[in-house]
């Protein structure tokens, strides 16, 4: 080695780092770019329908999910085909509902709390009964904001 | 060895390889938290729970713009069958009734639609009527907006022209209970 070193003379061996934060950073820009999580994994299939009158949903941390649509694959077994609901990471049923508005409302400042909203996330195959069922429980809990979860339409 | 040697030749330079691991560290921090993908529907006020079922008949006909969805996703409009595609555009004739026929709303201000569906209704095809009965809306205000203030309408626009613009049309929709002929 240091036979190297001497012929090289006053060469510098070190690779330079300087410009490895830069690739990382890139590569931190794509990763928030592309990246999409989720907060639970889906036990229902959800493939939201189309539609051309949207509203973005403003603020995440006032937004709560309900998922609605048929089991997937793995959960047929237990659970059949009929359509589910899913609050948080689990299958629920309606009366479950008002507990779980009331979980993420205490999680949600005062003065935020009116603007809560609750995403119902429903497969487009879903027949209307379950999801009127749920609408009647939102009422009934006085949950009003509500956004019917939806692609946008491609032209 | 290499150490001794880079101290004799007095390098100034920082170290930048640390660099890397804070940025690291940061790439992993947003890997945890954004979410990237919009969260984008329908926004709909739901009306207050009451026991008694609104009642419609006080309403003069006229102002009723009717919608019925059975559990095939057919479409009844005030009586007569209707094509989804259609729906927009009488809607709009129904609660701006330019031509003021006596068989449409009054004025904007009085109209009322009411959804009715039946518990076997695809969600898609509620969502799409819904969808079209809004599109309507949005149309119309679009068309005041423009007309009053020279810009088309948007959420983004203050409140006070929203406002006004919702003051002279206002957007009613009731919703009956569903009826069940085809719950699967």
């Amino acid at each position: 080695m240091s036979k190297f070193s001497k012929k090289r003379g006053k060469a510098d061996p070190e690779v330079s780092t300087a410009s490895l934060p830069d690739i990382i950073f890139m590569l931190l820009f794509f990763f928030m770019v592309v990246t999409v999580l989720r907060d639970a994994e889906l036990k229902v299939k959800v493939n939201t329908p189309y539609a051309t009158e949207l509203t973005k949903l403003q603020e995440k941390s006032l937004v709560n999910y309900l998922y609605i649509g048929r089991p997937v694959k793995k959960f047929v077994k237990t659970y059949g085909t009929k359509p589910r609901i899913q609050l948080g990471d689990k299958f629920a049923t309606i009366p479950e509902i008002p507990l779980f508005l009331e979980r993420h409302k205490i999680k949600v400042p005062e003065a935020k709390r009116p603007r809560i909203t609750s995403s119902l996330r429903v497969d487009g195959d879903v027949t209307m009964g379950i999801v009127q069922d749920v609408k009647t429980q939102l009422r009934k809990s006085g949950q009003l904001k509500v956004n019917y979860s939806a692609k946008k339409r491609p032209d | 060895m290499a150490k001794k040697s880079s101290r004799d030749r007095m390098k100034n330079e920082i170290n930048a390889g640390s660099m890397a691991d804070i940025a690291f560290l940061l790439l992993i921090f947003f890997l945890v938290t954004t979410t990237i993908v919009e969260d984008k529907g329908i926004t709909v006020k739901l009306p207050p729970w009451s026991e008694d079922e609104p009642d419609i008949t006080k309403l003069k006909e006229r102002n009723v713009y009717a919608v019925l969805v059975n559990a095939q996703n057919q479409l009844l409009v005030r009586g007569e069958p209707m094509r989804i595609q259609d729906l927009k555009t009488n809607a709009k004739e129904f609660i701006d009734n330019p031509t003021n026929r006596p068989d449409l709303a009054e004025k904007p201000t009085k109209a009322i639609i009411s959804l009715k569906n039946d518990r076997g209704t695809n969600y898609e095809t509620y969502l799409e009527v819904y969808n079209e009965l809004k599109a309507a809306y949005n149309e119309l205000w679009d068309e005041l907006c423009q007309q009053k203030f020279g810009i088309s309408y948007s959420d983004d626009l203050p409140r006070a022209y929203r406002k006004a613009i919702k003051e002279e049309i206002p957007f009613v929709l009731s919703e009956a209970e569903p009826t069940n002929f085809g719950e699967e």
